[in-house]
C-alpha cells in the first residue's frame, strides 16, 4: 500500500548522521508543527529549489536535518545578517531565516532590525516561546513579568529587567517592511492561521516584494515545567495576553507609493544621482594619456620630499604634481598625507619620495626638499632637513630658528604673489614656482608644468590659468 | 596600464579584478577609502555594497553570501576586526572563501589611527575560537595591495578558507603607481558545496556544527591537513641576502624600512640583506632558512615582539635553533614607525 509523504520534509533524516524518521524536537514543542508548515509551503508552491534557508543558533539549529532544500547554518544571532549576504548574493533565490528569542530578541535584535529598516529581500520566521530553550530555559528578552526561568528563578522582576520586548511592535515603527503578523500554534485553529500566514511570507519572496517578518508564538513544554496541553494553555491565556495575535501590516497588495508613509523629498539636495554603469573592470578604470611604468635607472639620485602648511593651502596637492611629474619622467614616486585628525586641526602636511630604483622606507624622516606655508610647519621640521638640503619658506613665516648647516634657507612670497595676481588660492602654484627656478625637484621644467595642468584634469580652464600663473610667478620673484 | 592610486583603493581594484561581487563594510579609520572606493565602483559594475550595521554585521554578510557562492570581501581596521574574530571563525569552520581586508592601527582599545602591525596575533594566528588559519598576506606597496587582495581571494577560494590582507594606516593612506591587467577574471563556480537557491544546489549544506564528537574530530583532522597543505603557497622575497652577515626581517611598511636599511648599511660597509615574508600563514619558512643561516638576525616591526616572536618559532622549526635564540628586534609602538636611523644603529650594536 502507498504511503502519503510530508511534504518538503525528508522522510528520513541523513543531514542528522543517523538514519531516522524523528525530530529531535521535545514532545508538545511549537518548532516541530512550526517546521511542518515550513516544508509543507514551500514544497507546496514549488520553491524547495529555489529556497535557501538560514537556520538559527537555538533550537531552530537543526532545521537543515528536517528541510529538504539548501541551507545556510548561520552563528548566534547572526541569522538575519548572513540572509542579508545571502539574498544579496541571490537575487532570484528565496531567503528565509529562522530565529528565536535569543537569536533575534536578544543578541541578534540589532541584525534583525537593521535589515528589516534597509527592506532586504527575505523572510524572517521568528519564534517566541518566551524563554531560550536550548540553553535550558533562561529568560529571554520576551519573558514574561512574573515568568519563571532558569535565570528568573523567583518570576521576572520588571523593576531590575524590564518588560517583554514586542519585536512586531518594534518593527512596525520601520518604513521598509511589507508585512508584519504574529500567529501561534497552540491551537489547532491558530495553526491554520499560522499556515496562512508563512504561505504569506513565502509568496512575498517569491514575488520579490520585501522583507517580511512573522513571529511565531510556540509552547516549550520541557522549560514551561509543564505537558503539553498545559503548556499550550500558557500561550492562549498568558502570552497572548502580552503579544496579541493579528497582523501588524500588510502591504503586499499596495502600490508602492500606497504603502509608503512619507513622501519623497522634493529638495534638489537630496535628488538621488543616476549610477554611470561600466562592462568592466578594464572600463571602468580606463585612463585617458596613461602613464607607462617607472623604470630602474641609478643615476638618479633619490630626493626626499616635505610640504607643509594649514589645510586649505594646496598643500596636498602641490606633493601630488611633484609626484605626478616623478610619473612623467618614470621615475618611482610615492605621496602620502598626513590623516585622521592630524588634518583636522588645521594643518596639513604631506611626503614625496622620488627616485630612480623602487623605493624602501616610504617615510621622510630627512627632506632633501622642506616647503612651509606656516610657522608651525617650519619650526616641526626644519630641524630633520639633510645637509645639502633646501627650505622654501612663505615669505609671512617668521623665521625664528635657523635650518641646520649646510641647509639653503630661501624665503619666497607665494602669498603675497598669489594675491596680487587676485588668485590666492593660488599660493601652491606659486610655491611650485620656486621648486622650479630653484630646480632642486630633480624633475624638468617641462614636467612640473605638464603636472601642474594635469592637475586640474576636471577643470581644464584652471589648468591652463594655472600654468600663466606659475610663468608670472617665475618672471616676476 | 597604471594608476597612482591610495593602497586602500588599489585593495578595491584588486577585490573588483578578482571577481568579488559584493562588499559589506562599516566604516573606520584609516580604511575607510575602501569603503568610499566600493560604495562608488562595485555598483558601477553592477555589482552589491551593503554598508552593515557593524563590523560583526560584515562578516556574517559575507557568511551568507559565501554560504549562497559568492566572492564578497570587508575592510576594516583593529576595533573592528576584533568584532569580526567570531565570523571569522564560522567562516574557516565552514571552510568559506571571503577576504578581510585588515589596514593595523595603534591599540589596544580605541589607541588611535596612526600605523601599528599589533594585530599579528589574530590576523596570522587565527584571532577567533576554535582550531582554525586565515590566509594572510601582507603586501608593501600599492602595487601588492592590488595584487595581493586578488591574490586573497584565489587562495581563499583554493583553500576554501578565509584570506587576510594585512595592512597598515600608512600603506592605506600612501599613493603609488598601480599597473592594471587588461583583462577582467572569470566568476568562480561554487555550486558542488553552496547554496545557491537553484536545483543542482538544493542538497548543499553551509555550516560548522558537528553535534558528534566522532565528527567533529575527523573535520577538526580534515582542516589540519589543509592548514598544512597551504604551505606550498607560501611566498618571501629576499633582497641583498645572498652574502649578508647580517638579515633584517620584516614584512609590509617594515618591510620597506627594512630595505632602506640594509642600502644605508650596505654604504658603510656592513653586509646587509632583507626578507620580507609576502604571505605571513603560512609563513615562508624555508624561505627564511634558506638564507638565515648562519646570519645574524635583526626584525623590523609595529607591535611588541610578536612578530619577532613569529620569526624564533619559525627558524626553530626549520632547525636553526642558533639563529632563533640570536634574534634581535627594533620595534616602535603607538603609531610611531621605526626610522632608518634607529634601525641602522641598532644594526651597527649587533655586528
Amino acid at each position: 500500500m502507498a504511503t502519503i509523504e510530508q511534504k518538503g520534509m525528508y522522510a528520513k533524516f541523513p543531514r542528522s548522521g543517523k538514519n531516522v524518521s524523528f525530530t529531535h524536537y521535545c514532545p508538545g514543542c511549537g518548532h516541530g508543527i512550526i517546521n511542518k508548515l515550513i516544508a509543507e509551503a514551500c514544497a507546496e508552491m514549488g520553491l524547495q529549489d529555489n529556497t535557501i534557508f538560514v537556520d538559527p543558533v537555538g533550537c531552530g539549529v537543526f532545521t537543515y536535518y528536517y528541510w529538504d532544500a539548501s541551507h545556510i547554518s548561520a552563528a548566534h544571532g547572526r541569522a538575519s545578517a548572513a540572509a542579508t549576504g545571502a539574498c544579496r548574493a541571490r537575487p532570484d533565490a528565496v531567503t528565509i531565516a529562522y530565529q528565536g528569542d535569543g537569536d533575534l530578541g536578544a543578541i541578534g535584535f540589532n541584525n534583525a532590525f537593521q535589515a528589516a529598516s534597509r527592506g532586504e529581500k527575505f523572510g524572517c520566521i521568528f519564534v517566541n516561546n518566551s524563554l531560550y530553550g536550548m540553553t535550558g530555559g533562561q529568560m529571554a528578552p520576551t519573558t514574561l513579568a512574573g515568568e519563571t526561568t532558569t535565570t528568573s528563578p523567583f518570576g521576572r522582576d520588571t523593576s531590575l529587567t524590564g518588560y517583554p520586548l514586542h519585536v512586531c511592535e518594534v518593527f512596525n515603527q520601520l518604513k521598509a517592511p511589507v508585512y508584519i503578523a504574529r500567529v501561534s500554534v497552540a491551537d489547532t485553529r491558530r495553526i491554520m492561521q499560522a499556515k496562512q500566514a508563512i504561505r504569506k511570507v513565502f509568496e512575498i519572496q517569491r514575488d520579490k516584494k520585501g522583507y517580511a517578518l512573522l513571529e511565531i508564538i510556540a509552547p516549550c513544554p520541557t522549560n514551561f515545567k509543564m505537558d503539553a496541553q498545559k503548556a499550550a494553555e500558557f500561550c492562549i491565556n498568558e502570552i497572548e495576553k502580552e503579544f496579541p495575535l493579528g497582523v501588524f501590516r500588510d502591504d503586499t497588495t499596495k502600490a508602492p507609493e500606497e504603502s509608503s508613509p512619507v513622501e519623497p523629498s522634493t529638495s534638489p539636495l537630496l535628488a538621488p544621482k543616476t549610477v554611470p554603469l561600466f562592462a568592466s573592470c578594464a572600463e571602468l578604470f580606463a585612463e585617458k594619456d596613461a602613464i607607462e611604468p617607472a623604470i630602474d635607472d641609478n643615476t638618479f639620485a633619490e630626493r626626499r620630499f616635505k610640504f607643509a602648511g594649514y589645510g586649505g593651502q594646496g598643500i596636498l596637492s602641490l606633493g601630488l604634481t611633484i609626484a605626478e611629474a616623478a610619473r612623467l619622467e618614470k621615475r618611482h614616486t610615492l605621496w602620502f598625507p598626513s590623516y585622521g585628525p592630524e588634518q583636522r586641526g588645521g594643518s596639513a602636511n604631506c611626503s614625496v619620495v622620488v627616485s630612480g630604483t623602487p623605493i624602501g622606507s616610504p617615510t621622510v624622516e630627512h627632506p632633501d626638499v622642506l616647503v612651509c606655508m606656516n610657522q608651525p610647519a617650519y619650526e616641526r621640521f626644519v630641524g630633520d632637513v639633510r645637509e645639502g638640503g633646501i627650505v622654501i619658506v612663505d615669505e609671512t613665516v617668521p623665521v625664528k630658528v635657523d635650518p641646520p648647516a649646510g641647509v639653503k634657507l630661501v624665503v619666497w612670497p607665494a602669498i603675497r604673489m598669489a594675491e596680487e595676481f587676485g588668485v590666492p588660492k593660488a599660493a601652491n602654484t606659486m610655491m611650485l614656482a620656486a621648486l622650479k627656478k630653484l630646480n632642486c625637484t630633480g624633475l624638468s621644467g617641462e614636467s612640473l608644468e605638464t603636472a601642474l595642468v594635469a592637475s586640474f584634469k576636471k577643470k581644464p580652464a584652471l589648468g591652463e590659468k594655472n600654468r600663466e600663473l606659475l610663468k608670472k610667478a617665475e618672471a616676476t620673484a | 596600464m597604471t594608476k597612482f592610486v591610495k593602497g586602500n583603493e588599489a585593495v578595491v581594484m584588486g577585490a573588483l579584478y578578482a571577481g568579488c561581487e559584493l562588499y559589506f563594510g562599516y566604516p573606520i579609520t584609516p580604511a575607510s577609502e575602501i569603503a568610499h572606493g566600493a560604495a562608488k565602483w562595485f555598483p558601477m559594475l553592477g555589482r552589491t555594497f551593503v554598508q552593515a550595521e557593524c563590523e560583526t554585521a560584515s562578516v556574517n554578510m559575507m557568511f551568507g553570501a559565501a554560504g549562497a557562492g559568492k566572492l564578497s570581501m570587508t575592510a576594516t581596521s583593529g576595533p573592528g576586526f576584533s568584532l569580526m574574530q567570531e565570523g571569522l571563525s564560522y567562516l574557516a569552520g565552514a571552510e568559506l572563501p571571503s577576504v578581510v581586508v585588515n589596514i593595523n592601527r595603534a591599540g589596544p582599545g580605541l589607541g588611535n589611527v596612526y600605523p601599528e602591525q599589533s594585530d599579528y596575533t589574530p590576523a596570522v594566528k587565527g584571532g577567533g575560537h576554535g582550531s582554525y588559519q586565515t590566509f594572510t598576506l601582507a603586501p608593501a606597496s600599492a602595487q601588492e595591495m592590488f595584487d595581493l587582495t586578488i591574490k586573497a581571494f584565489e587562495m581563499s577560494a583554493k583553500w576554501r578558507t578565509p584570506a587576510v590582507v594585512y595592512a597598515d594606516g600608512l600603506q592605506g593612506q600612501m599613493m603609488e603607481t598601480v599597473t592594471l591587467p587588461d583583462e577582467d577574471p572569470a566568476i568562480p563556480d561554487f555550486s558542488d558545496w553552496a547554496a545557491q537557491g537553484e536545483a543542482k544546489t538544493r542538497e548543499n549544506l553551509v555550516k560548522s556544527i558537528y553535534l558528534d564528537a566522532a565528527q567533529q574530530a575527523e573535520f577538526n583532522r580534515h582542516l589540519q591537513e589543509k592548514y598544512a597543505a597551504m604551505a606550498a603557497d607560501a611566498m618571501g622575497e629576499a633582497y641583498l641576502a645572498d652574502d649578508a652577515e647580517l638579515l633584517i626581517v620584516g614584512y609590509g611598511i617594515s618591510g620597506r624600512i627594512a630595505r632602506t636599511t640594509a642600502e644605508t648599511l650596505r654604504k658603510e660597509g656592513i653586509k646587509a640583506g632583507v626578507f620580507r615574508p609576502i604571505t605571513l600563514n603560512p609563513f615562508p619558512r624555508e624561505q627564511l632558512a634558506s638564507v638565515a643561516k648562519g646570519r645574524k638576525i635583526m626584525t623590523i616591526e609595529l607591535d611588541a615582539g610578536q612578530f619577532a616572536d613569529d620569526v624564533r618559532l619559525n627558524l626553530a622549526k626549520a632547525g636553526l635553533g642558533a639563529e632563533a635564540a640570536g634574534v634581535k628586534m627594533v620595534n616602535r609602538m603607538g603609531g610611531e614607525v621605526v626610522s632608518v636611523d634607529e634601525a641602522v644603529a641598532a644594526a651597527k650594536e649587533m655586528m
